[in-house]
């Protein structure tokens, strides 16, 4: 055990895992922390708290891991690369271990272009690899990137994303390689909507032996409309949404779209749960945590495994 | 070459708002290649402050010089001559932000405006079309990527390959913006050395970029 968080306990045990996900708000009001992870308690392994996703200003993710702490929920700490330099992100690695904190999810971040500050320097010192590198050397050799020996170590199960989805596809397993080797435990992937090039992708993942090195978590967002469905397909780069879904939630009346997507949900839970290599699904219910119970409960994910 | 751009004229008639007599000065180096700052745009830039200001009923002598370059002292001395003979109420240069800055540095008592914002390093394209190709991080490795530059030319700045907003050989930030990252997959592809793509590249060391301190270089076996 390298951390002996629950998500790493729990895969370590040979359950099938599941996490969940909690955007900040953009505000100072820890009840709303307490009212969205209200409905995640005791359906998740773990909850990735977003570090200003989409590059929008939002509460810190460390301070909303450690309310998740509270609350007795797991919390995932992500953390992009877009925000700070080489010694603010060791300083809040450290901060985050002191608190409490043992799994953590290494991201470049989105351009701040897409934010709600554009006019913002960014910073991209390091990047989402050399990030997971740096969590590993703190925890297995007690050395900040500099060498300099630290006093108390953090011990992190570490988590990166992946995107099969995005170009050159060929390259997209070679990356998957290269976060493995720069050491990482577990891979939440970005939502999956075409599954024929999910398969794909895990095949090749598969062929190479990089299932048997690291967990792989299937990203899982239920579609709420034909009009979200519609924007992630257009306008989300690196999202891939076939029409066979879009035609799928058109087919039902409009008020009856959210179901159909739930129902959608559920189902690729379930060839996830049956597919070679995937150890788990992160479900990103996104502004819907209160349905993450309708999807757990109905691909037969509960109740969530106490290991000890 | 250093590439610049012409501010919006009316930023530059704020600037000379308050003044009757400037001198405008042009540079044939870089700014002269990509058409912003030159002996031409000189010209163009001093008729329409002149027909602007004209309009607003209060004309402005506006003389032109236009400098071999603007970033060596000994071609400042080229100014002496026309600062010296006439009482200018300030300088504006049309050389990258060096020039000014040369200009400043020369007349201390002369107000002293930059007309072009320098914008990168870069190449041209096509004509009138320029992009940029270097970020001057002062520690070249674009041999590792293909000969291509992820510092400069990578929105993130990224060392490991393409992220996950790389779409169709576009980058997230715009559909005008090749993805540099898939660039370097096809050429590495190209070249048979995708094996090397593969390696995880570890921390740059940016001492030698703008982020160790203002940047000065010494040739000693130049120096006299």
């Amino acid at each position: 055990m390298k951390a002996q968080s629950n998500l790493e306990r729990v895969f370590a045990a040979g359950h099938f895992a599941v996490t969940g996900e909690l955007g900040p708000p953009r505000g100072a009001d820890a009840e709303v922390i307490k009212e969205k992870g209200q409905y995640l308690v005791g359906l998740v392994d773990s909850v990735n708290v977003t570090d200003n996703q989409t590059a929008v200003v939002r509460m810190a993710s460390m301070a909303v891991c450690r309310l998740l702490l509270d609350m007795g929920l797991e919390p995932n700490l992500q953390m992009v690369c877009r925000d700070r330099n080489r010694l603010a992100i060791q300083a809040d690695l450290l901060g985050a271990s002191a608190l409490g904190i043992k799994n953590v999810l290494c991201l470049s971040g989105d351009h701040q272009k897409f934010g709600d500050h554009p006019q913002a320097k960014n910073v991209f010192d390091i990047d989402s690899m050399q990030l997971i590198a740096t969590c590993k050397k703190m925890r297995d050799e007690g050395k900040l990137i500099n060498e300099h020996e630290l006093e108390g170590v953090p011990h992190f199960f570490i988590g990166a994303a992946a995107n099969p989805f995005a170009d050159p596809f060929d390259f997209r397993v070679t990356r998957l390689a290269k976060k493995i080797e720069a050491g990482v435990d577990f891979i939440q992937s970005q939502c999956i909507y075409n599954m024929d090039k999910f398969r794909t992708w895990m095949q090749q993942a598969n062929d190479l032996g990089l299932t048997e090195k690291c967990y792989i978590m299937a990203g899982i967002t239920p579609l709420k409309s034909v009009g979200m469905a519609r924007y992630m397909q257009k306008f989300v780069p690196g999202l891939d949404v076939p029409e066979e879904y879009i035609a799928r939630l058109k087919g039902v009346e409009k008020k009856e779209q959210g179901a159909e997507g739930i129902k959608i949900a559920i189902e690729q839970i379930q060839e996830m749960k049956e597919m070679k290599g995937i150890s788990g699904v992160h479900v990103m219910a996104i502004e819907w945590e209160e349905k993450v119970e309708e999807i757990v409960t109905g691909a037969g994910l509960l109740p969530r495994p106490e290991v000890s | 070459m250093v590439v610049g751009e012409s501010k919006p004229i009316e930023e530059i008639l704020a600037m000379v708002a308050d003044f009757d007599k400037i001198l405008l000065t042009g540079c044939k180096g870089c700014v002269t290649v990509c058409n912003a700052g030159g002996q031409k745009e000189v010209g163009i830039l001093a008729s329409a402050l002149k027909i602007a200001r004209k309009k607003e009923g209060r004309e402005i002598q506006i003389d032109e010089v236009t400098l071999e370059r603007q970033c060596d002292p000994e071609y400042i001395d080229q100014l002496e001559e026309p600062i010296n003979n006439n009482s200018y109420d300030a300088v504006v240069s049309m050389a990258c932000s060096v020039g000014p800055q040369y200009i400043a540095a020369r007349y201390e008592d002369l107000l002293v405006f930059p007309a072009l914002n320098t914008t990168f390093i870069g190449g041209s394209l096509e004509h009138g079309v320029w992009a940029e190709f270097c970020q001057a991080c002062g520690a070249c490795g674009i041999h590792n990527f293909g000969a291509l530059c992820p510092i400069a030319r990578c929105a993130k700045s990224l060392l490991n390959g393409p992220c996950g907003g790389s779409s169709g050989g576009k980058c997230e930030i715009s559909p005008e913006t090749d993805c540099v990252w898939h660039l370097i997959y096809d050429r590495m592809n190209r070249l048979g050395q995708l094996d090397k793509m593969a390696n995880v590249v570890m921390f740059k060391d940016w001492t030698t970029s703008r982020d160790g301190g203002p940047r000065k270089i010494v040739r000693e076996d130049l120096k006299q």
